[in-house]
């Protein structure tokens, strides 16, 4: 999912999918210089990884940005960060208690 | 926000020497981390870290009382004396019975700087986004004392069922 957002152009077709809303291919392929058919390739792929979804819409395919994914990966963080702040406040403890010298 | 690493900075009001030692030797670490290593920290070393409840904070002992006995393997990156202990580990390896041997790790680096009324420490904690996916979803609440914790508690009642 990281790898997926590291290129800068997905990264910009998902800023405008975050921004934007619901958009179709056409509309997506406004925001970056490249053809259609590297659009679609890097949709397919952001959706592959479960960032965007797609759903078709007469003859144009229309992609919406899915933010569980980001919202877990953050969870995950901030309960790790969360664990080292208790971790430092523990060693705060055993360095700055005069006993344990 | 980064999604790579974690930071965090303390001063910490004690002379460098006894905050290098409660970070370098692998017991004292062990004492406030809430982990038993089996061997100092030595550059280039493994070291088998299995989850102690820590004695410095009982609530703390309490949440990690469900992971006791789990076990990493945790290899020494650098060892520079009074300055910076960096180790590479699997970061919240609590799944009872997972094999995390062959997952990427995470950088753990303890950084100490002294400073005019203590210690600086910084600690970052890099890699999480070679973390596989299912390691991140595996979503856990801190406040329950986890996924982990979550599943004992159904392995303990189906233990209790297969008894009657």
């Amino acid at each position: 999912m990281f790898d997926a957002l590291g290129d800068p152009n997905r990264l910009r077709i998902f800023t405008r999918l975050c921004d934007g809303g619901p958009s179709s291919t056409s509309q997506v392929m406004q925001v970056i210089p490249v053809s259609r058919q590297a659009v679609s390739k890097h949709l397919s792929m952001l959706e592959g990884v479960g960032l965007v979804r797609s759903r078709k819409h007469g003859r144009e395919r229309i992609w919406t940005v899915q933010t569980q994914p980001l919202v877990q990966a953050g969870d995950y963080l901030s309960q790790l960060s969360k664990r080292w702040d208790h971790a430092v406040e523990r060693l705060r403890a055993f360095v700055e208690d005069p006993s344990s010298i | 926000m980064s999604t790579d690493r974690i930071e965090k900075e303390v001063l910490l009001r004690a002379p460098l020497d006894r905050v290098w030692r409660a970070i370098s030797d692998s017991s004292e670490f062990g004492r406030w981390f809430g982990v038993t290593l089996d061997g100092p920290f030595v550059a280039g070393n493994s070291l088998n870290g299995v989850i102690t409840p820590t004695t410095v904070d009982d609530d703390v002992a309490r949440q990690q009382e469900p992971y006791t006995g789990q076990a990493d393997t945790w290899h020494v990156v650098a060892v520079e004396p009074q300055r910076r202990l960096a180790f590479r580990w699997h970061p919240y390896a609590v799944e009872p019975g997972a094999d995390y041997s062959k997952e990427p790790t995470t950088l753990v680096e303890f950084t100490l700087t002294e400073a005019p009324d203590g210690v600086l420490l910084v600690i970052v904690e890099s890699g999480f986004d070679a973390i596989p996916e299912e390691r991140r979803t595996a979503a856990f609440d801190a406040n329950s004392g986890g996924w982990a914790a979550q599943t004992q508690l159904v392995q303990k009642y189906l233990a209790l069922g297969e008894r009657v």
